[in-house]
């Protein structure tokens, strides 16, 4: 019969020291349930930091979503507070009345923030005072979100430590002047020391991030509200909120309840079992191993493995040591590592330094009997990993001290994957070793994605994928084993794109409906419909069967989707070119519809901002102009200068161009955005080499055609496909160009992916010197998408389907 | 306290292409409708939860739904979320004998 592992505490320690479990066979032994507090799967908490700068999305810091529970067959009381441990009975209590038995148990409750008493936490009544808040768990990044946007005042953070920075970093996002008030003479004073301290501090001051150390906080002010801070030397900081990050304080009073031994935290020996009761285990920061509690992740890691395999008998003999703590980090945007002690205990210490605080670098070792016990480095950390590897194993440093601070003479020399040794952490999120990694590959794994989703490796913060990548490559002796999936063209039908083309056209299929009944098992995906549409659109041109449910939202009301569920309207305007007619016309549709912003584009056109769905028909009808496609997976604009009518140094006439441009390819789907530019001579005012297909005068009367440039999150210069010497030859070979990238890129690639992956002398061979035979084709394909072309404006008038613009329906009773 | 289930008929099917949503004003409480090309009618809050994302403007495909803004996806049968942390309230729905969209409230 199986025995009964309750588990109190679903953070990262407690759902990491049950998959260690279960990758020992744990659920043959144990019936396992798990109590979380919070009312969510198990999250990556070293990530709320971003999730509230808005660098990341909430659910991408996920670790185990809900399901993940349900396949290991884990009972989960979610949002569950665990009251108490009955030792006698055996059984964990549960804020609902829950009772769950037990024969062995793990406590994994973690830690809260550490809130020090000063006057004025709390309201008079004892309830929470409106904007005081702590930073800990994903609720309080949302309410302090809340609270910051609508405040645009100045917050204080209380706490100079690595919580503290990161939560300012968070909160400069929303628009606040973020004050950090720190007690000690320096920040980060755990693991920094002064000098280090003082450079940090400058450059967060340089950053706008107020600092205020050896100031203690006594009181916050405020009746009703957070209205300021006083500190023990009689001053005062006005400030709208307060972030408490001074400390955490690890969660041990159910242990101290029931009985258990515990100082600071639940004292545990060297099997994480507390010292108390055998049955106990302990793990994470509510666990304390020889005087120390740990508070970073690495740690935590060990601890589970070591709990995991005494519990499921693997290993019986299996100790934790204690850790090294050496951590990596980055700390509004400064990078840096620290490890071991900060300053030299007695004269054998031996310190080896340099600074350089203009740059903002920093970096410090203390070496003892040869052997690093203690580093910082601030700034520039690429010595980082070697020195951290150092300091963990107590490996002899090599006499030449200088080499440990910097790559000097040769050119820096990076420490082969061969060499590396199998204990060394690559995933720093989620604690994965090179080891772990090989160890996957040998068991069947044999292409990087595999090996992450089964490790988890890389998908924290994703700094270390490329690293993850050469391991798995370097494991695989070079031969990679493709993950099809990577070639598919859409997630939902199993076939790379030449391949699905083929069989669409084989089988005369119309429609995405008919796709996904006949190629897709007659399943259909979500995901996988806009590209089909794109494709099919592609392919068969007018005798396309369009569905509107299979195109995203903006493609179906042909405007493009804003924050608040408003759309934007941007009429045609071919060349960037207008009249005062049009733009009365313009102006006129504006104040009718009470348009509330009207704004120039990037692609030289104007845009009409927070329109209803349901005025999109009239407002188009008002403008009687085209459509601008400013919303769709399509060709979007073609951006010019005014050329040879008025500047000076125009050399081809690039206005009319672009008009003619405009008019070729107006509305064609594309796999992914196509901008265009023409620019009259090379001074390129009209930044056509960094365009999708770009078209630039040169003397002589030449165009040179530049196709794959980018200047969005993406930079890259456009290559030259070919000179021509015409308008008509700029159209044809843009066309042509087109029409290949229609045929050939995946779904959501951009030119600039593409034109890199394919090569531009093979794009060069088929577009231009048609190598392949197929020119001809593909200029017939093209035209006939150019000759299908409807203004989706002027057809949508009609409205013919259901209700398609109105935002709500009224039920008629 | 929870009122007694109102039964609602708030219109024909045919309201709702199939593969989309619509939303309704269903005393004063905004749902969003969705017909699957399977048939099957789901109904949910019309906010997503993350933020606010209008859902009957989203994808269908199955019983999965894809909100517009930011790419939540939800299961319509259960609003259980496929990632992530925040779940759809949903109510149930069906079509009568006259081919009435009937939900409860």
């Amino acid at each position: 019969m199986k025995k009964n592992l309750v588990v109190i505490g679903n953070g990262m320690a407690g759902a990491r020291a049950v998959e260690e479990i279960l990758a020992r066979g744990g659920s043959d032994i144990f019936d396992i349930t798990m109590f979380g507090d919070e009312p969510y799967g198990n999250y990556n908490r070293i990530l709320l930091s971003n999730v509230l700068n808005g660098s990341q999305q909430e659910e991408e810091i996920f670790l185990n979503p809900i399901e993940w529970y349900r396949e290991n067959r884990i009972t989960l009381h979610v949002g569950v507070y665990a009251e108490s441990i009955l030792r006698k009975s055996r059984c964990v209590l549960g804020a609902d009345g829950t009772i769950e038995p037990y024969d062995k148990l793990i406590i994994a409750t973690g830690s809260r923030s550490h809130v020090p008493s000063i006057e004025g936490v709390t309201l008079p009544d004892g309830s929470d005072k409106p904007g005081m808040f702590v930073f800990r768990t994903l609720d309080d990044c949302r309410e302090i979100a809340e609270y910051a946007k609508g405040s645009r005042g100045r917050a204080a953070i209380i706490g100079g430590g690595l919580l503290g920075l990161e939560a300012a970093r968070g909160l400069q996002s929303y628009g606040v002047q973020v004050d950090v008030i720190h007690r000690a003479q320096h920040l980060m004073n755990q693991q920094l020391d002064p000098q280090a301290g003082a450079i940090l501090k400058a450059t967060m001051e340089q950053m706008n991030v107020g600092v205020l150390l050896g100031k203690n906080t006594t009181s916050i002010m405020g009746e009703d509200r957070v209205t300021g801070l006083r500190f023990a030397d009689g001053s005062v900081l006005p400030c709208d909120m307060v972030v408490m990050a001074a400390g955490i304080k690890p969660n041990a009073e159910i242990g101290k309840r029931c009985g258990l031994q515990v100082q600071r935290a639940i004292m545990v020996d060297n099997q994480m079992r507390s010292v108390t009761d055998g049955d106990i285990y302990v793990v994470g920061e509510c666990a304390q191993h020889r005087g120390h509690v740990y508070g970073l992740v690495a740690p935590l890691w060990e601890q589970a493995k070591v709990l995991a395999d005494h519990i499921t008998g693997r290993n019986p003999d299996a100790a934790y040591h204690g850790s090294r703590v050496a951590t990596k980090l980055k700390v509004m945007g400064v990078e840096m590592a620290a490890m071991g002690i900060v300053e030299p205990v007695d004269d054998r210490d031996e310190i080896v330094q340099f600074t350089e605080p203009k740059k903002g670098t920093y970096k410090k070792l203390i070496i003892r009997d040869g052997r690093l016990v203690g580093g910082i480095l601030l700034g520039d950390i690429s010595k980082a990993a070697y020195l951290m590897q150092a300091f963990d194993r107590g490996t002899p440093l090599p006499e030449e001290r200088l080499t440990l601070l910097f790559d000097i003479g040769a050119p820096s020399k990076k420490v082969t994957i061969e060499e590396m040794p199998a204990s060394m952490q690559i995933c720093n999120c989620n604690g994965v070793s090179k080891g772990a990694l090989m160890a996957l590959v040998k068991a069947g794994k044999r292409n990087p994605k595999a090996v992450m989703e089964a490790s988890r490796a890389g998908m924290g913060c994703g700094s270390c994928k490329s690293l993850v990548n050469e391991i798995v490559e370097f494991a695989c002796g070079g031969e990679i084993e493709e993950d099809p999936s990577v070639h598919y063209y859409v997630p939902g039908v199993p076939m790379t794109k030449p391949d699905l083309i083929q069989a669409i056209k084989a089988n005369g299929l119309k429609s995405v409906s008919a796709v996904f009944a006949a190629l897709g098992g007659g399943k259909e995906d979500a995901a996988s419909k806009p590209g089909l549409a794109s494709l099919l659109s592609t392919i068969w041109a007018a005798e396309y069967v369009k569905e509107s449910d299979a195109r995203f939202i903006n493609e179906r009301v042909h405007a493009n989707i804003q924050k608040d569920g408003t759309f934007s309207v941007v009429p045609q305007m071919a060349g960037g070119v207008t009249s005062p007619s049009e733009l009365r016309r313009i102006a006129d549709v504006a104040e009718k519809y009470q348009v509330p912003m009207v704004k120039l584009t990037g692609g030289q056109r104007i845009d009409l901002l927070g329109v209803k769905k349901e005025d999109l028909p009239n407002i188009w009808r008002d403008l009687g102009i085209a459509s601008g496609h400013a919303y769709g997976k399509t060709y979007r604009t073609c951006k010019s200068c005014v050329g040879t009518d008025f500047c000076r140094f125009g050399i081809g006439d690039s206005t009319t161009l672009a008009i003619k441009i405009e008019h070729k390819f107006k509305g064609i789907d594309t796999p992914h955005k196509v901008k265009m530019a023409t620019a009259g001579c090379p001074r390129n005012c009209s930044e056509a080499m960094v365009k999708d297909i770009g078209a630039v005068a040169v003397e002589g009367g030449k165009w040179e055609i530049y196709i794959g440039g980018a200047a969005g999150a993406h930079v890259r210069k456009g290559d030259i496909l070919c000179v021509v010497d015409s308008h008509e030859e700029v159209l044809r070979y843009s066309a042509r160009f087109m029409q290949y990238y229609r045929e050939n890129a995946k779904y959501l690639e951009r030119t600039y992916g593409f034109v890199e992956r394919v090569g531009i002398d093979t794009i060069r061979g088929i577009v231009v010197e048609d190598s392949q035979g197929i020119a001809e084709r593909l200029d017939a394909a093209i035209q006939a998408s150019t000759e299908a072309y409807r203004d989706p404006w002027k057809e949508a008038y009609a409205a013919e389907r259901p209700a398609e613009f109105a935002s709500l329906l009224a039920v008629i009773q | 306290m929870s009122a007694t289930p109102v039964e609602v008929v708030i219109g024909p099917l045919s309201l709702i292409p199939p593969g989309e949503g619509r939303n309704f004003d269903v005393a004063g409480e905004r749902v969003a409708v969705f017909h699957t090309r399977a048939g099957r009618v789901f109904a949910t809050q019309a906010a997503c939860p993350h933020k606010d994302g209008p859902l009957a403007d989203g994808l269908v495909g199955g019983n999965i739904l894809i909100c517009p803004l930011h790419g939540l996806k939800f299961d319509l049968s259960t609003g259980d979320p496929i990632m992530g942390s925040c779940k759809l309230k949903t109510y149930s729905i069906c079509l009568n004998n006259e081919g009435q969209l009937v939900l409860t409230l």
